[in-house]
């Protein structure tokens, strides 16, 4: 088997015992980039020097005998909204053109102290806004699957990478379904960890009450192994959990539902959803029930506002978060010509380097924040969201995780929504709550929607600091699929 | 643009003030309000800088705790309610100073709220009520270069110095203070003293207006006499001494009462309070009330002070100056009218010092409010900036209760401490500052008074002891000053073979 289509696991253990090197497994991946992104447009940044340097240091580190972590020399794309002291940063946006930070998100720092080798920066939908990836201001990114489609979105470069095999692991963020939107229609595994339980600093904001670091692999025990590698209790982050990680690399190994009560939530399905995917996750509430688990229907009725609360808390975020790109310290000037004030650059400058979607949430946030305005919008939103929390708790009383599609259809071409900014934010109709509400939720694959042969997830929640659950019932879901599909989907998956 | 001023006395009369004060003090952290930066003034522009102050995409920032554990004893010594749970939150507005272009603050969950300080205005105890104790960050500093006002507006450009951004910031906010009446500046200055004396005694700040550590936001309205009915407001930004505060207030007052007087109206605005002139300009107006969009701040997690700790700070709270001053009070044995005046000079501090560096209390305190006030008043300074300092004064107390110099000597000796001539030992060493008490010298000089004043000498003889003086001021003048007047006095009766 080439190292291209080897797990994160296994390569790490390859390098470890010195059966593969770090360069090597470096190459097979840049040549892998180098073959396929013409057609996938997966990454922003590559540098193959660069990428070779990391690599010869850790197979230097082997060499002097240092111990290595399981992930030390795997290569892994790196969503580009972390900050890289090393690599250009641009959160997809015109106004970060050229922009390189001088300093590492912490996330960036910990897949550096895990020996991990970063390849690069992926494509994203501007400052994370967006469900396909066209919202880029460097161009969409295309689904392996299916070329004319989207690979969903924010994390859409994250996501295709790692379809396309041009990277075993990726990094994405998660603020209203950004990392299982684009694992679930390309196939892969993505997990949002609880809020909190992977550090913000570096992370370039886009809605700071939601904005949520997670993994992204081609099977479920990586994206654990990737997990545990990055995240944990950050001084710098204010908001990030003073607790240990869960224990996800162990649950992922223990991959068993046996006696777990799983609740189907009644709210998700019917009108608006592709009967492919309706039929798919009916197949993976099946499959869990033969495996041991007791399912039940579960209501969650505030669920419903889930998605106009998000669309009034995240731009509100967002308008305030984005009021530092102004040109006086870093990033793109517009109109400095020595005769404007600083107030016309600032506005000349904005309107140059935000894309229509961020504007949109700038001015939607802006409103929703206005005197008068405010109690009607962003109050009765965080309302909602308490809600949505008091649903979950409910929920979680009865059962130990909750399932749903991840996303309503499977990916859509590119172009068909661009126009439709409400039929582009139903793509997060499921994943929202679990922002609003800040518990762990995972997608995996369940198989291809029969009307057009498209990747389909399936979405597992868990309560706050429940990550473990996800990942245990992800891989339990996993391995009973792969049985019956003879391997992992993506072996389904078109060559590029 | 000048403007009309009615005078103040007849402003007065038909009008009556309302005022209300919001004060920045900056906390003497070591390091700033979210980020790890140092805070010392006066560093190269932007060095104390890092990803987080300066704003850079992605960071984040986290609370400092000394800060929030110095606003609360803020807070406990203005007689506050400390919050048990409250956020920070932004405050959304463009400005290049502001690195976030929206500030860190409190909106209306304050740390602390509803207390008061008590101070005293020609001997009369005012209580000014406190809205609010908050914190907050600093902005960075920007200069405007070129155009005549320093100000933004006709800048040829501006340069933006980060290093105070994100310093910790405590913004004390007074209810609306009405019933001055026409001490409405003299409160106004009274109030910012003895907060800044709070904040001495706290530790929590240097409190220098000069270098902009405290500055006052003064707010003033006037209301027509019988009304009860407040006017609109003006807020005068940044005013740097307490001398300006005092200005401040009586200017705008008197601008105020002559347009109202002229039927015009008050328009909401900023103002700013100029040194030179003693008057106000108008700033940014304020009648379209910008739009903060205030909303709690996400990436901090509230602030949840443990009642425990709170009441701790609260027994560990040092002497408060207004109990100091009562207790000094006694122990000095002074009037209230002449507390009041020590107070009002700003002179209390240095005479305590006086004090304590071994000065009689009531030396220090005809020193600091007699000769030195009226050389601080002719130098148009305040008796701080002075360059002399307590212990000085002490020195000088000592020489004269020894008998080695009179008050006469004893101002000179201060004349020369001034004029950076040295300590008062040096001064006195350099100008032969000494009393003459050599009898035999004396009895020289006094052989020749007499002489010269035969007239009185007989009169002295005949019984009318009083025209020594006459006598005893000859020998001074003779002296230049040195000689001791009680000794002179002494040698001219025995001479005379006059007895008391």
């Amino acid at each position: 088997m080439s190292l291209i289509h080897r797990t994160a696991a296994e390569l790490g253990r390859l390098i470890a015992t010195g059966e593969a090197s770090a360069v090597e497994v470096a190459q097979a991946h840049l040549d892998r980039i180098a073959e396929v992104e013409p057609k996938v447009h997966a990454f922003l940044h590559v540098d193959p020097d660069a990428v070779l340097a990391q690599a010869r240091a850790v197979d230097g580190r082997r060499a002097a005998g240092e111990p290595l972590g399981p992930l030390a020399g795997v290569p892994i794309a790196h969503k580009d909204v972390f900050t890289t002291a090393d690599m250009p940063t641009t959160a997809g946006s015109k106004i970060l053109e050229g922009w390189r930070p001088p300093y590492d998100a912490t996330v960036t720092r910990r897949l550096r102290e895990a020996g991990l080798v970063i390849l690069g920066k992926t494509n994203l939908d501007e400052f994370a806004m967006g469900s396909s990836t066209e919202n880029s201001a460097y161009g969409p990114t295309h689904n392996p699957w299916d070329l004319t489609r989207i690979p969903g979105g924010s994390s859409g470069g994250a996501s295709a990478s790692v379809a396309a095999y041009e990277a075993p692991l990726s990094t994405g963020t998660d603020t209203g379904g950004s990392i299982r939107q684009p694992a679930a229609v390309t196939g892969i595994v993505g997990m949002k960890p609880t809020y909190g339980g992977s550090s913000r600093y570096g992370l370039i904001a886009f809605a700071s009450s939601l904005d949520t670091p997670g993994p992204f692999a081609r099977n479920v025990l990586d994206a654990a192994l990737l997990h545990e590698a990055f995240s944990g209790h950050d001084p710098m982050d204010s908001t990030s959990i003073a607790q240990p990680v869960p224990p996800v690399v162990e649950a992922a190994r223990q991959a068993s539902v046996e006696g777990l009560r799983v609740g189907v939530v009644k709210e998700f399905g019917g009108d608006g959803y592709q009967p492919g995917v309706l039929a798919r996750f009916q197949e993976a509430v099946d499959l869990l029930e033969s495996l041991g688990a007791k399912v039940v229907e579960v209501s969650c009725p505030s669920f419903a506002y889930a998605l106009p609360a998000y669309y009034l808390i995240a731009p509100s975020e967002c308008s305030s978060n984005l009021a530092r790109f102004d040109a006086m310290r870093y990033g793109l000037r517009v109109g400095d010509d020595g005769t404007r004030s600083a107030e016309e650059v600032m506005a000349l400058t904005r309107a140059a380097g935000f894309g229509p979607e961020v504007k949109r949430r700038i001015m939607l946030g802006t409103y929703a924040l206005s005197s008068g305005y405010y109690d009607a919008y962003y109050g009765s939103a965080q309302k909602v969201r308490t809600l949505i929390s008091r649903d979950f708790d409910a929920a979680f009383h009865q059962v130990d995780v909750l399932v749903s599609p991840t996303t309503p259809t499977t990916a859509f071409p590119i172009g068909e929504r661009a126009d439709d900014p409400m039929a582009m934010y139903l793509a997060d109709l499921c994943t929202i709550p679990s922002n609003l509400a800040g518990n762990a939720a995972i997608s995996v694959p369940c198989g291809l929607a029969d009307e057009d042969g498209l990747p389909v997830g399936l979405q597992i929640m868990a309560p706050v600091l429940g990550d473990d659950r996800c990942y245990r019932v992800g891989a339990a879901v996993e391995k009973a699929f792969e049985d019956r599909w003879g391997g992992p989907l993506l072996k389904e998956a078109p060559a590029l | 643009m000048t403007e009309t001023l009615m005078p103040y006395d007849e402003a007065l009369a038909q009008f009556e003030p309302v005022l209300g004060l919001e004060t920045h003090v900056e906390l003497g952290t070591a390091s700033k309000m979210f980020c790890g930066c140092p805070t010392t003034f006066g560093a190269p522009p932007n060095t104390h800088v890092c990803p987080v102050c300066l704003a850079l995409p992605g960071s984040l920032p986290t609370a400092n705790e000394t800060a929030i554990e110095s606003t609360i004893r803020i807070g406990l010594a203005l007689n506050c309610s400390i919050a048990g749970w409250c956020r920070f939150a932004r405050k959304n507005y463009f400005y290049p100073d502001m690195p976030k272009n929206y500030q860190i603050s409190q909106y209306d969950e304050p740390l602390c709220f509803d207390g008061y300080l008590d101070v005293e205005v020609d001997g009369k105890t005012v209580r000014i009520e406190i809205e609010r104790v908050h914190l907050e960050e600093d902005t960075g500093k920007s200069t405007h270069v070129g155009g005549a006002t320093g100000r933004i507006q006709g800048a040829d450009y501006s340069i933006v110095d980060y290093n105070r951004a994100g310093i910790p910031l405590v913004e004390i906010v007074t209810k609306p203070i009405p019933g001055t009446d026409r001490l409405a500046p003299e409160v106004a200055r009274a109030y910012a003293t003895e907060l800044r004396e709070v904040m001495r005694s706290l530790g929590v700040s240097d409190v220098r207006m000069e270098e902009g550590s405290m500055r006052c936001d003064v707010n003033v309205s006037l209301m027509p006499r019988g009304s009860s009915e407040w006017g609109t407001r003006t807020e005068t930004k940044n005013v740097n001494s307490l001398r300006s505060v005092e200005r401040s207030v009586r200017s705008e007052i008197e601008r105020q009462a002559a347009i109202l007087a002229d039927g015009g109206r008050i328009i909401q605005e900023t103002r700013h309070f100029h040194e030179d002139t003693g008057l106000t300009t108008s700033g940014r107006s304020k009648e379209e009330a910008q739009d903060y969009r205030y909303f709690p701040e996400p990436d901090l997690v509230p602030i949840e002070p443990d009642p425990a700790w709170v009441a701790r700070l609260k027994a560990e709270l040092p002497e408060l100056p207004s109990v100091r001053r009562r207790r000094l009070q006694a122990e000095w044995g002074v009037s209230d009218l002449d507390m009041a005046a020590m107070h009002n000079a700003d002179a209390f501090g240095l005479v305590e010092a006086t004090v304590a560096a071994g000065a009689p209390a009531a030396d220090a305190r005809k020193w600091w409010m007699g000769e030195l006030a009226r050389r601080a008043n002719e130098a148009g300074t305040s008796l701080a900036e002075l360059p002399i300092t307590p212990a000085q004064i002490a020195r000088v107390t000592e020489l004269v209760a020894s008998g080695a110099l009179n008050d006469k000597l004893a101002r000179q000796v201060l004349e020369g401490v001034l004029a950076g001539e040295g300590s008062p030992d040096d001064v006195v060493a350099a100008r032969g500052l000494q009393i003459v008490n050599d009898d035999g010298e004396l009895s020289t000089i006094i052989d020749q008074v007499i002489a010269a004043n035969t007239d009185a000498a007989d009169k002295i003889r005949g019984g009318k002891i009083a025209a020594v003086g006459a006598l005893v001021g000859g020998v001074m003048k003779a002296s230049r000053g040195k000689a001791d007047a009680g000794r002179a006095r002494q040698l001219i009766l025995d001479k005379l073979g006059v007895t008391e």
